[in-house]
């Protein structure tokens, strides 16, 4: 059954990731890319991770994915314009990303002693991991917390740039 | 089918597909012309680390791999709220969304 399920998501995953290449509009680029985020939240299941499961489909494909889409609607943005891009991404680019790939799938599939994943095996429950992390990473988790405000202040500072109210000096 | 539904899968799978994935998210980054899409193809290579990080925490039966995670989710969320307002500031500035015309650093 975890067999099955693992090659349906993982098909899932690979099928969304092509798509959000193959597609010349946002929102599809932005909806398969909703795909590869639901199936991986089901492969964490698979992997015993259940409370990130969630968190990957609230954070993930709820939050910023809304925020995606809202930006796409946002600035009307249309299809985009194939170009043949620059010299350099086709000529140190695609050759790094094939080289990166055969180093990692090689390490991977060299290494020794990596086990196998079954189902409803050492599931890691939402009350261990909130132990951890509310005793032991309790400043990360605060710090985190901070970076969190300052991000959407400057979110806001950056995207009320230049409104025409007058009173701010920036813009034109 | 008696084996089929009780086999289990190699941690090799996984973390291929993570490779697979992040290698997809490269491969995006440098054809996609749109700036949101290739906004879209980085939250593709964190979300493919983030698969090798539940992978070995799954391996090691740490928890902290999966904390490790649960960061980098709360940080991705700031940087698309930072940059997707980076993006709308871009667009006031140019009024275009294509990378190749966005080019006032280059040499």
């Amino acid at each position: 059954m975890h067999l099955i399920l693992f090659i349906v998501f993982a098909g899932f995953c690979l099928a969304g990731a092509i798509n959000l290449l193959l597609q010349t509009h946002p929102i599809n680029s932005a909806l398969s890319l909703i795909v590869v985020m639901t199936s991986l939240a089901v492969l964490y299941l698979l992997l015993g991770a259940e409370f990130l499961a969630a968190a990957q489909v609230i954070v993930y494909a709820g939050a910023i994915m809304v925020l995606f889409t809202f930006v796409v609607m946002l600035l009307n943005a249309g299809r985009e314009e194939r170009t043949l891009g620059s010299r350099s991404a086709r000529t140190v680019g695609f050759p790094a990303v094939v080289a990166i790939l055969a180093v990692l799938a090689t390490v991977i599939l060299k290494t020794q002693g990596l086990g196998t994943a079954g189902l409803s095996e050492n599931i890691t429950s939402t009350e261990e991991l909130s132990t951890v992390l509310f005793t032991k990473l309790l400043l990360p988790f605060e710090v985190t917390s901070v970076l969190i405000l300052i991000a959407i202040l400057g979110a806001v500072a950056l995207a009320r740039h230049g409104d025409g109210n007058g009173e701010r000096t920036g813009g034109k | 089918m008696n084996s089929l539904l009780t086999q289990e899968v190699p941690l090799t799978w996984y973390l291929l597909l993570s490779a697979v994935l992040f290698a997809l998210g490269v491969v995006g980054f440098l054809i996609k012309r749109n700036l949101i899409t290739v906004f879209m193809s980085i939250e593709l290579m964190l979300n493919a680390v983030n698969l090798s990080f539940v992978t070995f925490a799954h391996q090691w039966h740490q928890v902290k791999g999966q904390i490790f995670v649960f960061f980098v989710m709360m940080v991705a969320a700031a940087e698309a709220a930072v940059g997707l307002a980076i993006i709308i500031a871009v667009f006031r500035a140019r009024a275009t969304l294509a990378v190749d015309r966005i080019d006032l650093m280059k040499l």
